[in-house]
Parts: structure tokens; sequence; C-alpha cells
């Protein structure tokens, strides 16, 4: 049989779980993630681990942060809403240095929204999930390859750091399909986990996982040691795909399925002459500036692309730093912006610095 | 050799394939032609397909699609409506299909598909999986006006690669529904990246699938804007138009 088999993006999430070594998925079902939960279901016991739907997200992430205390590789999924109810938990989870995988896969908002795909979270998933200092890794796939890919991804760089990782996906990621080859996934050297609650059987030192600190000093110790954490991931762990920037006029700034749709935009507006170019940041956080800014100091303008009102763009003006002039394109509310939409922009963009 | 198999609960009977023709005979022969499968099987696109098929062999006839989908949130047979209409077949879309709510509501009108006096001869695009739950509660109706189900499967999806998953997957199909498949349909495509090894590769899976399943295999169908003229000797193929909502 061939190697490559046809998936939905969530279903290469959860295999891709698997596959890396994952046996535990805490959750409970929600539009458009939910057949990551039903992959689980069916798999999980034929490989010998559990999928547990809890009776809440809120017990979801508490699950999830149980599995993680001992040591063991563990996920938990859900779309927007859901994800909101799991922040105080995600806040836990790193204020205890533990590694997991917590996907999102966006749907509109605020509120319940809607079921249709979104980008509206990335304030959320970079910023202000949970309360408190602290950072998560943020992955964007853009084809279900990616989704398996980076998920495997995920998993590594959360152990390596002692942080969680999120996948942060779209309801249009999650729900088409498209070959994926497991086979082609790379996996990391890791640490060994000397600090899970494992069960010492008096043969160790106990071994105490706790985001409780009596102490202010001895709090922000601990956070200062976290965040020089946070900087070597900053500085070894960013990631973005470049296209057709070298040359380009106008470099569009878009991630997940967004930069496809702007990727086809860019060849239209290239086919007319148009240079224009994309950087697709694959860590949403450690954000690309480097990059963003490399491309600014030879680009005419910018373009952030998102399905939100705005969220990223202010990275990307942060990245920019006054170097070009930054604008912005979205569509809210489940609506997936066009690739002829987006040229047109990139047209009117180019008008207005000629007039 | 082929064989297309149709039956009601009282008495089986195994039809050899001879033509297209025939096929079309038979699906005519009985009013009702259900589309079950996994979910990501692309059941969607093979029930729009068989439905503008029938359609464009008999203009004469009352053609309807009805989508019974209470399970996949963004692809479905409501993407279609505009093929549909423009061809004569009359889409029967749940209300909220498609919509920013994941209500599992059921078209009314698909209950006059399912009376005893019809003359429309309609494909039923069924949920994935569990999904076919919904068509349980019609079973007794289908039953008495006579029926086809056919199964779709690929050998591309991972949950049902093996035979005995697909074969147990039909079971819970079955179970769910209330009915009982009467034929298979290789579907097995990785997408827009499948080639005509793919097929060829999907045929001995095919073959057991239709075994473990004790239905027959009617054809194995294709994207004919990929593979145009593809034929493979002894096979039954069946090209289709991919009807999937393309989003970039």
């Amino acid at each position: 049989m061939s190697e490559k088999v046809l998936m939905k993006g969530n279903e290469a999430i959860a295999e891709a779980a698997i596959r890396c070594g994952c046996r535990y998925f805490f959750g409970y079902p929600i539009t458009p993630q939910t057949e990551l939960s039903e992959y689980f279901a069916k798999k999980m016991p034929k490989v010998g681990g559990l999928c547990l739907q809890a009776e809440s997200e809120v017990a979801a992430i508490n699950m999830t942060m149980g599995a993680a205390a001992s040591g063991t590789r563990v996920i938990t999924s859900s779309s927007s809403p859901g994800i909101s109810l799991k922040s105080e938990g995600i806040s836990y989870i790193a204020g205890c240095d533990l590694p997991c995988v917590i996907v999102n896969v966006q749907r509109g908002g605020p509120g319940l929204g809607g079921i249709q795909p979104s980008q509206a979270d990335y304030y959320q998933a970079t910023r202000g999930v949970g309360h408190g200092d602290l950072r998560l890794l943020v992955l964007a796939p853009s084809s279900v390859q990616e989704m398996a890919q980076l998920t495997s991804e995920a998993f590594d760089l959360a152990d390596i750091y002692r942080m969680p990782a999120m996948i942060l996906a779209d309801g249009a990621l999650g729900q088409m399909m498209e070959p994926v080859d497991f086979g082609a996934i790379p996996q990391r050297k890791l640490p060994s986990k000397d600090w899970a609650a494992c069960g010492h059987e008096n043969k160790r030192k106990k071994n105490i996982v706790n985001s409780l600190y009596i102490e202010p000093q001895e709090l922000e110790e601990i956070v200062d040691r976290r965040y020089e954490r946070y900087a070597k991931v900053e500085e070894i762990e960013t990631r973005c795909e470049e296209y057709l920037t070298e040359d380009a006029d106008v470099v569009l700034v878009a991630f997940g399925i967004t930069a496809r749709v702007c990727k086809t935009a860019v060849n239209a507006a290239r086919a007319e002459g148009i240079k224009a170019g994309l950087i697709r940041p694959i860590t949403l956080w450690p954000f690309p500036k480097k990059a963003i800014h490399a491309a600014a100091c030879k680009a005419k303008a910018m373009l952030s692309v998102e399905m939100s009102k705005g969220q990223m763009v202010d990275d990307v003006r942060l990245a920019v730093n006054g170097k070009c002039p930054v604008e912005f394109y979205g569509r809210t509310g489940g609506m997936i912006p066009t690739p002829d939409a987006v040229r047109e922009k990139i047209r009117a963009m180019l008008a207005q610095m000629k007039g | 050799m082929e064989y297309l198999f149709f039956s009601d609960e009282k008495c089986d009977i195994l039809l050899p394939y001879i033509s297209w023709e025939e096929i079309s005979m038979e699906i005519g022969g009985e009013k009702i032609t259900i589309i079950c499968g996994h979910f990501g099987s692309g059941k969607t696109n093979v029930a729009v397909n068989l439905a503008l098929w029938y359609k464009n062999m008999h203009p004469q006839a009352d053609v309807a699609l009805a989508d019974v989908d209470i399970v996949n949130p963004y692809f479905r047979a409501a993407d279609a409506r505009e093929d549909l209409t423009a061809a004569g077949v009359r889409p029967v879309i749940p209300p909220f299909a498609n919509s920013n709510v994941d209500i599992p509501s059921l078209p009314p009108e698909l209950y006059s598909l399912f009376r005893a006096d019809t003359n429309t001869v309609s494909f039923i695009d069924v949920g994935g999986d569990d999904g076919a739950v919904a068509l349980g509660m019609y079973a007794e109706q289908i039953r008495a006006v006579g029926y086809n189900m056919l199964y779709v499967v690929s050998c591309y999806r991972p949950l049902t690669e093996k035979p005995e998953e697909a074969a147990e997957l039909m079971r819970i199909i079955e179970q769910a529904s209330h009915l009982k498949c009467t034929g298979l349909v290789n579907n097995s495509s990785i997408g827009a990246e499948t080639t005509a090894e793919e097929i060829r590769a999907s045929l001995p899976y095919a073959h057991s699938c239709a075994a473990a399943c004790g239905i027959p295999l009617c054809f194995t169908s294709y994207y004919e804007a990929l593979l145009p003229g593809l034929e493979i000797p002894g096979e039954v193929l069946f090209p289709m138009k991919n009807v999937t909502k393309q989003m970039f």
C-alpha cells in the first residue's frame, strides 16, 4: 500500500501524537475539532493508551496537567470557546513547568461565535492564555502534512523546554483532507524527565510539581529562570517560510490557511508583474521578528492578512519598527479571504504609493 | 467477475454486472440509493456524481440528492447545490448546512422521498460512521419502498485501511441505520495527488473488502479530471467530477 494516507487535519494531529509516543488524550467535544477526539477514541485503546472525554474543558486541562506531571506525553484539544475555559489550567501548567500539547482548531468568535474557521485567537495564544508572566510555544501549521509534522515538533519542543506548546490551527485545516506521509517526520534528541512525579520507590528524592511559591523573592527567581528559557527558545526555535521575498516590493505576512490564500495571491500578482512575496510564520511565538524586519528594510510596504480584525499585524508592526508602511487585510466571522481580494488589496496599496 | 448486488431483506439476488446501462436500470429499479461510509471516504462526491449521472441517463426522471449528514460541519453535499440544480437534480439540503451553527436537523422534504407512492429516484448522502443513525428513524419506510445501500471505502483512509476494519465499520453503520449494505464502492484516493498507480494499488484491497463485508464490489470511482480516460481491464470504473468545495 502507498506510504501516503488521506486524512483530515484533525486526524493527522491525532495520528502524529500517537506515533510520537503520546498515550493520553483528555478533551471535550467541540466543532470543528471533534474528529480529533473521535480518532483518539478509536485508536488509543488499540495502542494501550487512554482517550477520556472529560466532563468539561476545565476538567480536561487539569487531567492533562496531572498526566504531564507524571512525565508522560499528553495532549488536549479544543476550539476557541473551549480554550478560553482551559486558560486557567494552561497558566497552572506553565507555572509548574510541565510539557504538554494543546490544540486549538479555531472557530469564529467572540462568545459562542460560529463553527466556521477563524484566526482570531492569535492574541489569546501569543499573549493572553492564562494569567501571569508566561509564554506558550505556538506553532501554526498550514497543511495537513504540517498538522502532523508540527504536532510531533510541539511534543519535542515542550519536552526540551519544559513548557506547554500549542498547535494553533483553524477549522479549515482541521476539516480539509490532504495526503500525509508519516514516514517523513523527524524527531529530536530529548532530555530525560528527572523532574517527573512518577513514584520514587524510596530510591531518589521526591519530586514536587507545583506553581505556588510562598516567598515572593523565590517566585521572582523562578519566573526569571523561566524567562531565561523563553529567551533561548526565541533565539533557537523561531521558524518561518519565505516565499519570493528576495526582490519583493510588497511582502505579505500570513500564517496557517491564510498563508495558502496569500501564496495564490502572490503568484497571481507576480503574473501581472507585481513583485509580491510572502513570509509565513511557522512559530507565532517565538515570532519571526528578524526575518520580517529584514524584509521590511528592502520592501516598499508590508501587508498582514488574517482571519481576524487584525491581531498579528501588531507583531508585524513591532518587527518592522517603522521601516516601511504596514497595512492589514482581514475577514472575520468564519469567512476566508479570497486570493482575488488579497491581490486587489496589493494593487490598491501600490496605486496609493504611486499616487 | 464483478457483481452488482441488489437486495431487499426478503431475497438477496446477485446480478452479474454487464454495463453501466444495466446499473442504471437496476438503480432505477430501486427508488432509493443510500451512499454511506467512513467520514472522509468520499461519500458526498460519489453520491452527487451518481445523482448527476443518473439524471443524465434518464432526463425525464425526478431525481433528488438528499444530504442526510448530521456530522460534517464544512464539506458536504450542500456545496454542490448549484451543480445539482443546473443539471435538474433536486437538492434536499438541511436548513442549517454550511451555516455558522451546528444544528443536526434534517430537511422535512426527506419524508416525501420515503413515501410508499414516491416517484422520485433519490440518492441519499449519509453522514460518516455513526452519523448513519439519522437514517435509522426512516428505516421502516425505506425498507418498504426498496433500496440499495452502497458502502464507500478507501484504502488510503487510516481507520479503514485494513479490510477487517472496513467490515467492522460497515457493521457499525448497519446497526446505526437499521439497514443492510448491498454493494461496495472503492473510492480509494489521496486527493489531488492521486495517480493511476494509487487506483491500481487499491484494487486488491477493494476486492478483499468486498469479501470481508460479504457484499459485491460495484465499481471503483476516480476523478476524471486527474486521470482522463482511465481504463483498468476487468474493473468497472466510475469517472467523477470533484464537487468538494475548494477554499484557495
